[in-house]
C-alpha cells in the first residue's frame, strides 16, 4: 500500500512539469551560479578597477605602478578608456580627475602616488614620533565597495616587497643603524656591494613582481585606519563616495531587493491574465469594444503603477527605520522608480502571456527571477562576482536598476546622469511588452 | 401583420449565412444558415461536441469562419456596431469573482464605453433586472450558484444589446434559480430582444423559445417550432413505449414488425390512432412476450432529437 501511495506521487510528479523545474533545475541553476561567483572557476578572481595616479614619475613609483598592472586581480588605469578607436589617448589621470572617477562609479579606487615618494617609498615601522614614516599613499574609494580597497592595499604591500627589494633593503639598513647601533667600515661596504647589486637587478627587470597567479586579499593589507602603521608602503585611505551616508548598503538593498520582489509581483499580477483566459472572462471582455492591445496596455499601467508604489513603500520603510535619505533623491527616485516598473510589469506581462496556466506561470516566474536576481545583484552586488558574471548581469533587469538606484542614492548623480539604465530598462520594457503582446495572439481569435 | 412579413421590411436582428469553421480535419460548423428576428427566441439544441459554443462564438466574433457570414443588426460581426448591438452570456461565470456585484457591471459597462449618469442607469437596471439589489455590495464569489449566473447574465446586458446570445445560462442552476432566469430571458424576449439560446434541456427550449434548431456535427439537421419539428418527424402519430419480459431477440422481432426500434429495453414504435395499440399487444402475446409496462405520448423535442440524429439529447 505505501508503494502505491509512493507510485501516485511519482506519476503526479512526472506529470507536473513546473514541479519538475522547481525540483532539479532551479536547483542547479541556482548551484552553478553560486559555484560561478564563489568558486573561482578557472582562477576567474574578481579584479578590481584601480586608477592610479603617479605624481612622483621617479624609478621607485614606475616600479611599484609596474608591479601593480603586473596584478591579475587588479585592472590598473592611468588614463580613461578612449571613446572611440582611432581617438587620441585622453590625458593621465590627475589626482582631481582620478577622484570624479570614482564618484562617477568608473572604478571603486583610485592610487594617488605623491611627489617624492622615491625618495623614501617604505618603512618598516613606525618613527620616532610614531607616524608611520615613509612616503604616504592616498587610496581614493567608493564605500560601496568595502572589498576593492583591502584587495588594492594588499597587492600595494605586496608589490613594494617584490618590485622594490632595493629600497626595502635600504630601509631595513637604515633601521639597523638607527636601533642596532651602526655597522663595521667593512659589513658596511658588504652590505653596499650587496645593494648595488640589487639596484642593477632592479633596472634590469629581473626582480621579482607580481606574479599575476597571487589571490586577492593577500596578508599585510590591513587598512590605514586602523593602525599608523599599515605595512611596508604607508597608505590612507580616504572615501570620495558614501563618506557622509549613514547607513552605507540601505539603498543598494533597498533597490537590490525591491526589484527581485517587484518582478514576482508583477508575475503574480500578469498572471490575472491567466485567471481571465480560464474562466472565459478574458474572452468576454475582448467581445466588448476592448482590444487585446487595449486590454494588455490597460494591464501594464496597472502593473507599472503598483510596481512603483511598492518601491515607494519599501523606500519609504528604508527612511523610516534605516535613515535612508529619501526625500533629497525623489527626483531620481521618481524616474529610476518609474522606468523600473515599467520594465518590471512588462516583464511579468511576457512571462504571463508565455504560460498556459497559474501552475506554469508559478514555476517558471521562480526560476528565470531568481536566477536573474542572482546574476543581476539582487542576491549579492555584482562588484563582488567575477568579471564574466558582471557582464552577464547586464543582461537582467535588475542590474541596471540597481545602477540606476545607486547612482541616485550613492553617488548623488543628477537625473541626467540616469539616461543608460533609463532608456536601457524603458526599451527593455518596450521590447518586452511588444512580444508579450505577440504571443497574446492565441488569446485574439480562433 | 405576420412575423415573417415583420422580418422582410425590417430585416433580421441576427443573420447567419453558410458559415463554416474548421479546426484542422474538424469542421465544428458546417454551412450554417439562421435567422433571428427581434423579440424571437431561437433554441439552440444540440449534443455536447455539436458545435453550438462554436457557432455562438463566431457570432460574438471570437472565432473567425473560414466561409460564410454573420450579420448582426445589419453589421458585420466583430465591428463595434456588432459588438455594441450583441450581449453575449458565456455558459463559464465570466465575471470577476474578486469585486462585488455593482463593480462588476460598472467594469463591463465601461468596457462597453458607457459612463457617468448612462453607466449608473445601466448598473441599476441590470441589478434589478437579476434581481440583485439586496447582494449589490457583495463581492461576486460569495454570491449562491444562481447568483452568480444571473450576475453572469446582467454583465452582458449592460449596453442593452439588440440581440443576446445565451449560452447554457443554467448549467448547475436550482429549479428555483432556474425559473427566475427564465423569467428574466422572458422579459427580455418581451422587450423586444432578439435572443439565442443553446440548451441540453428540453424543456427549457419548449418553454422558452419560439423556433428550435437543432445542431448536430455542425450542421442544423431540422429548423421550426417545436409543433413544426414534431410535425416534420412524427406527423401525427403517437409514440407507444413499451417493456416485456421474455426473450431480447423476440422483443427486436416484435418491434421491427412494427416499424419501431428498442432501446434500454424498451420497445419504441409510432402509431397514427390509440385504437391501433390493442391489435400490437395482441401479436406481442401471440409471440410469447408477457407485458411489464406500456405507455401512450405524443412525441417531444426529445423524440424529435433522438429521431433525427439518433443519439440522446444530452449524450
Amino acid at each position: 500500500m505505501i508503494w502505491n501511495v509512493t507510485r501516485t506521487a511519482l506519476i503526479a510528479l512526472r506529470r507536473d512539469r513546473g514541479a519538475m523545474v522547481l525540483s532539479f533545475v532551479l536547483p542547479l541553476a541556482f548551484f552553478t551560479i553560486f559555484a560561478m561567483i564563489f568558486g573561482r572557476q578557472n582562477n576567474s578572481t574578481p579584479t578590481v578597477k584601480l586608477i592610479v595616479v603617479d605624481q612622483d614619475r621617479s624609478q621607485g613609483s614606475e616600479q611599484l605602478v609596474k608591479a601593480l598592472e603586473g596584478e591579475s586581480s587588479l585592472a590598473v588605469m592611468t588614463r580613461p578608456a578612449s571613446e572611440r578607436k582611432n581617438a587620441p589617448h585622453p590625458a593621465d589621470y590627475t589626482a582631481a580627475t582620478a577622484e570624479a572617477a570614482v564618484k562617477a562609479g568608473d572604478a571603486p579606487v583610485a592610487l594617488i602616488i605623491p611627489a617624492g615618494f622615491g625618495q623614501h617609498p617604505m618603512a618598516f615601522g613606525p618613527d620616532k614620533s610614531g607616524n608611520g614614516g615613509g612616503s604616504t599613499l592616498e587610496l581614493l574609494n567608493d564605500q560601496s565597495d568595502s572589498i576593492a580597497p583591502q584587495i588594492v592595499n594588499g597587492m600595494l604591500q605586496k608589490a613594494a616587497m617584490t618590485a622594490m627589494p632595493s629600497s626595502m633593503a635600504d630601509e631595513g639598513m637604515k633601521d639597523a643603524e638607527e636601533y642596532v647601533g651602526g655597522f663595521t667600515p667593512a659589513q658596511k661596504a658588504k652590505v653596499d656591494e650587496g645593494l648595488e647589486e640589487l639596484r642593477k637587478l632592479e633596472a634590469e627587470g629581473k626582480t621579482g613582481s607580481g606574479t599575476g597567479n597571487d589571490k586577492a586579499g593577500a596578508p599585510g593589507s590591513s587598512s590605514a585606519n586602523d593602525s599608523n602603521f599599515s605595512g611596508i608602503v604607508q597608505v590612507k585611505e580616504r572615501a570620495v563616495v558614501g563618506q557622509d551616508k549613514k547607513s552605507p548598503m540601505i539603498s543598494f538593498y533597498a533597490a537590490a531587493i525591491g526589484v527581485m520582489f517587484l518582478m514576482f509581483t508583477a508575475s503574480g499580477s500578469a498572471g490575472a491574465l491567466l485567471d481571465e483566459a480560464e474562466s472565459g472572462t478574458l474572452e468576454r471582455v475582448l467581445s466588448t469594444r476592448v482590444t487585446m492591445t487595449k486590454l494588455l496596455a490597460g494591464k501594464l499601467v496597472f502593473n507599472t503603477g503598483l510596481a512603483f508604489v511598492q518601491l515607494v513603500a519599501m523606500f519609504l520603510w528604508g527612511w523610516w527605520a534605516f535613515k535612508l535619505d529619501f526625500f533629497s533623491h525623489l527626483p531620481g527616485f521618481a524616474v529610476m522608480g518609474l522606468s523600473t516598473a515599467f520594465s518590471v510589469a512588462a516583464f511579468g506581462m511576457l512571462l504571463a502571456s508565455a504560460c498556459h496556466t497559474r501552475a506554469q506561470l508559478g514555476a517558471l516566474s521562480t526560476l528565470v527571477i531568481l536566477i536573474m536576481s542572482s546574476v543581476g545583484g539582487s542576491m549579492f552586488p555584482r562588484f563582488l562576482m567575477p568579471e564574466s558574471m558582471q557582464k552577464a548581469g547586464l543582461l537582467t533587469i535588475n542590474a541596471w536598476a540597481i545602477d540606476g538606484f545607486t547612482k541616485v542614492f550613492w553617488r548623488d548623480l543628477p537625473v541626467t546622469e540616469l539616461w543608460p539604465q533609463v532608456a536601457v530598462l524603458l526599451g527593455t520594457g518596450v521590447v518586452l511588452f511588444v512580444v508579450a503582446r505577440r504571443i497574446a495572439r492565441r488569446w485574439e481569435y480562433a | 401583420m405576420t412575423a415573417s412579413m415583420q422580418m422582410i421590411e425590417k430585416g433580421p436582428a441576427l443573420e447567419v449565412a453558410g458559415l463554416v469553421k474548421r479546426f484542422g480535419d474538424l469542421t465544428a460548423v458546417d454551412g450554417v444558415s439562421l435567422k433571428v428576428r427581434e423579440g424571437e427566441c431561437l433554441g439552440l439544441l444540440g449534443p455536447n461536441g455539436a458545435g453550438k459554443s462554436t457557432l455562438i462564438r463566431s457570432l460574438v466574433g471570437r472565432v473567425i469562419a473560414d466561409s460564410g457570414r454573420v450579420m448582426v443588426m445589419g453589421q458585420a460581426a466583430g465591428s463595434t456596431e456588432a459588438r455594441m448591438a450583441l450581449g453575449w452570456v458565456p455558459q463559464e461565470l465570466s465575471i470577476y469573482p474578486r469585486i462585488t456585484c455593482r463593480e462588476n457591471l460598472g467594469s463591463f459597462g465601461r468596457y462597453y464605453g458607457l459612463k457617468g449618469q448612462a453607466l449608473k442607469e445601466a448598473i441599476g437596471w441590470c441589478i434589478q433586472w437579476a434581481s440583485l439589489e439586496e447582494k449589490q455590495n457583495d463581492v461576486a464569489k460569495t454570491l449562491s450558484g444562481g447568483m452568480k449566473r444571473r450576475l453572469n447574465m446582467a454583465a452582458g446586458m449592460l449596453h442593452r444589446p439588440k440581440v443576446v446570445l445565451f449560452d447554457e445560462p443554467t448549467v448547475g442552476v436550482d429549479p428555483q434559480s432556474r425559473n427566475r432566469i427564465f423569467e428574466m430571458i422572458e422579459a427580455l424576449r418581451d422587450a423586444g430582444t432578439a435572443i439565442v439560446y443553446t440548451t441540453h434541456y428540453m424543456e427549457e427550449a419548449e418553454r422558452l423559445c419560439d423556433r428550435i434548431a437543432i445542431i448536430d456535427h455542425g450542421r442544423i439537421i431540422a429548423e421550426g417550432t417545436k409543433e413544426e419539428l414534431v410535425e416534420k418527424s412524427f406527423g401525427r402519430r403517437s409514440q407507444v413505449l413499451a417493456r416485456f419480459a421474455g426473450d431480447t431477440e423476440t422483443i427486436d422481432a416484435w418491434a421491427k414488425r412494427h416499424g419501431g426500434h428498442v432501446k434500454a429495453e424498451t420497445a419504441e414504435l409510432t402509431i397514427e390512432r390509440a385504437g391501433e395499440i390493442a391489435p400490437l399487444l395482441d401479436d406481442a402475446t401471440k409471440a410469447g412476450l408477457e407485458l411489464v409496462d406500456v405507455s401512450l405520448r405524443r412525441p417531444n423535442l426529445e423524440s424529435v432529437f433522438l429521431h433525427l440524429t439518433g443519439r440522446e439529447l444530452r449524450d
